[in-house]
């Protein structure tokens, strides 16, 4: 119950902030715009709309996530509204768990009305409804997950700027890491590949999120890849988290 | 007399600068605060008073020493049940309403729903925050923050009340408020603690303070204790006096006389002195027109305990 009050009430306060309604009205209006795009080509229409509704609902989707994430806790700190909630019987683990939920649920809403807008255009477009595309979303929105956990596990020990860098670096850099793996597998020596094998194992992978092409090209979709992708991003987002609440735990409000 | 507050030897070290180099900023600290004490923490700014504020309410742990709230230990999250805390200037949540903040601070005590709504209620007409209680907070002034803080301290009825710096922020009027809400806190047989710089709020509230200078506390008692037991000096003025009289009370003063509207001062190191000086001026035909004893004010006190000991 004291999760849920703290997630209740990290939601009422992210939706009700302005910067929150205009992002979101700003994404919306992209991907209605994807529409006009798609006019112009010929034949490619859903493709189009597809393509260019996720990669938004994407984009912002992670914008939201980082730039929420990072203050989350250091905000509360800096600010000193943990003190009130620290100082009552609430285990600090309650309060880092509550604070996340209360994102999680932000981004549902918020990614949620993206992704819906980008379902209905292309219905609107092809004449017939993509279930792959709430597949992709779906995979979407747990990597949008892990990249929040990430900004949450920087914002227990950092300032919100150096958050923000770190976990833009690591969002970039596990989009990327499927090719990391295989550059080194292709080229590198076997000392450098193991440290890239090392490092592939410590980031996330978020390149294993992406089925976005597939479903927009309308190619087959691996089921078991899906679940596969699922089970490591609860995974990882469980690690983050116990990472972030070991930090939280004995750290000090100044 | 039952211990509300216990603290054994409790010490805080911070870590400094770019080389995080370990800085004590609270030594040894023991004290021991009753059941229905208005108990007063004083001390300059950066003395450590908040840090302990903190560490009795698990913001910080200690480096070394215990404190025990109620008999259990602060470190325990189930302490924090019965005791009520105002932090020093309280910034609380920009986009939620007041009674939206209150009801979130009694989930997280596990209260009820319906308790929640009576004690809200209750509280808001406490600190008279009826009228904006649907308001967000970030349209609050600093007062009316202030205010709020104190209801959320109260939201779970709490046997121990610890405020950091209760009168910042207030107008004299707001300062009157909680003085007479602290008063009434104590009526109700709870335990004050609070940390102040405004020493007359001081005076008028607490049954005992603690002086904290540089991180080490040097001086606990009860506030008539400290200032009636030594009477500073004793004050004249007296009318007509004679050029034989002002050499013998210069002589009693021991120090030169000061001319006022009203007559001359005289200021007498002791009352003994001051008894011999009355008679004689008597004596010698002069009108006293005023005696006033001068006692150590809560703020001679303070000073003299702070330049004392500032290192």
């Amino acid at each position: 119950m004291k999760v849920q009050a703290i997630a209740l009430n990290t939601f009422r306060e992210a939706v009700r902030d302005r910067i929150l309604t205009s992002v979101l009205a700003f994404a919306l209006l992209l991907i209605a715009a994807s529409a006009i795009l798609a006019s112009l080509s010929i034949g490619q229409e859903g493709k189009i709309v597809k393509d260019l509704g996720l990669a938004s609902s994407s984009l912002f989707g992670t914008f939201i996530a980082i730039f929420l994430g990072i203050g989350l806790v250091s905000k509360e700190i800096e600010r000193r509204t943990v003190y009130t909630i620290i100082a009552k019987p609430v285990h600090r683990f309650q309060f880092l768990l509550g604070k996340y939920i209360g994102l999680v649920l932000t981004l549902l809403v918020t990614v949620g009305v993206m992704v819906l807008l980008v379902v209905g255009l292309a219905w609107a477009v092809d004449g017939h409804w993509t279930p792959g595309l709430l597949a992709a979303a779906g995979l979407d929105f747990l990597a949008l997950m892990i990249v929040t956990a990430v900004a949450i596990l920087f914002s227990t020990f950092s300032t919100p700027t150096l958050s923000a860098i770190f976990t833009l670096a690591i969002f970039v850099i596990g989009r990327l890491s499927g090719d990391l793996r295989w550059f080194a597998e292709q080229f590198a020596g076997p000392g450098l590949r193991r440290a890239i094998q090392v490092l592939y194992l410590i980031l996330p992978d978020l390149s294993r999120f992406q089925i976005g092409p597939q479903v927009v090209h309308g190619l087959p979709l691996s089921t078991a890849g899906i679940v596969w992708a699922a089970l490591y991003g609860v995974v990882y987002i469980l690690v983050l988290l116990l990472l972030a609440i070991g930090v939280f735990q004995r750290r000090d409000f100044k | 007399m039952d211990p509300v507050i216990e603290i054994e030897g409790l010490c805080k070290d911070f870590r400094v600068g770019f080389w995080r180099r370990r800085t004590r900023v609270l030594h040894d600290l023991n004290l021991t605060v009753h059941r229905g004490e208005i108990f007063g923490y004083l001390g300059p700014n950066g003395a450590g008073k908040t840090t302990t504020l903190k560490l009795l309410t698990g913001l910080i742990l200690p480096t070394a020493g215990s404190a025990r709230l109620l008999g259990r230990d602060v470190t325990l999250v189930a302490t924090k049940q019965q005791i009520g805390f105002l932090p020093e200037t309280p910034y609380f949540y920009d986009y939620l309403t007041g009674r939206e903040f209150l009801d979130l601070c009694g989930q997280l005590f596990g209260l009820p729903t319906p308790v929640r709504r009576d004690r809200i209620a209750r509280l808001l007409a406490l600190i008279s925050l009826e009228q904006a209680a649907d308001r967000q907070l970030r349209k609050y002034s600093k007062g009316m923050l202030q205010r709020l803080g104190l209801a959320q301290a109260l939201i779970n009825d709490p046997s121990l009340v610890i405020l950091d710096e209760p009168m910042s922020g207030l107008d004299p009027l707001g300062r009157k408020a909680m003085r007479d809400i602290i008063l009434q806190l104590k009526a109700e047989g709870r335990t004050i603690f609070f940390s102040s710089h405004i020493l007359p709020d001081v005076e008028v509230l607490c049954d005992r303070v603690g002086i904290l200078v540089g991180g080490r506390l040097r001086g606990v008692g009860r506030l008539d204790e400290i200032l009636t037991a030594q009477t500073e000096s004793v004050e004249l003025i007296l009318e007509r006096v004679s050029p034989d009289l002002a050499v013998l009370l210069q002589d009693l003063a021991q120090g030169p006389l000061l001319s006022r509207p009203d007559g001359v001062l005289v200021r007498l190191p002791d009352q003994e002195r001051a008894d011999q000086a009355l008679r004689a001026a008597v004596e010698a035909g002069a009108r006293v027109v005023g005696v006033a004893p001068q006692r150590l004010t809560l703020e001679d006190h303070f000073l003299r305990e702070v330049q004392g000991h500032t290192p």
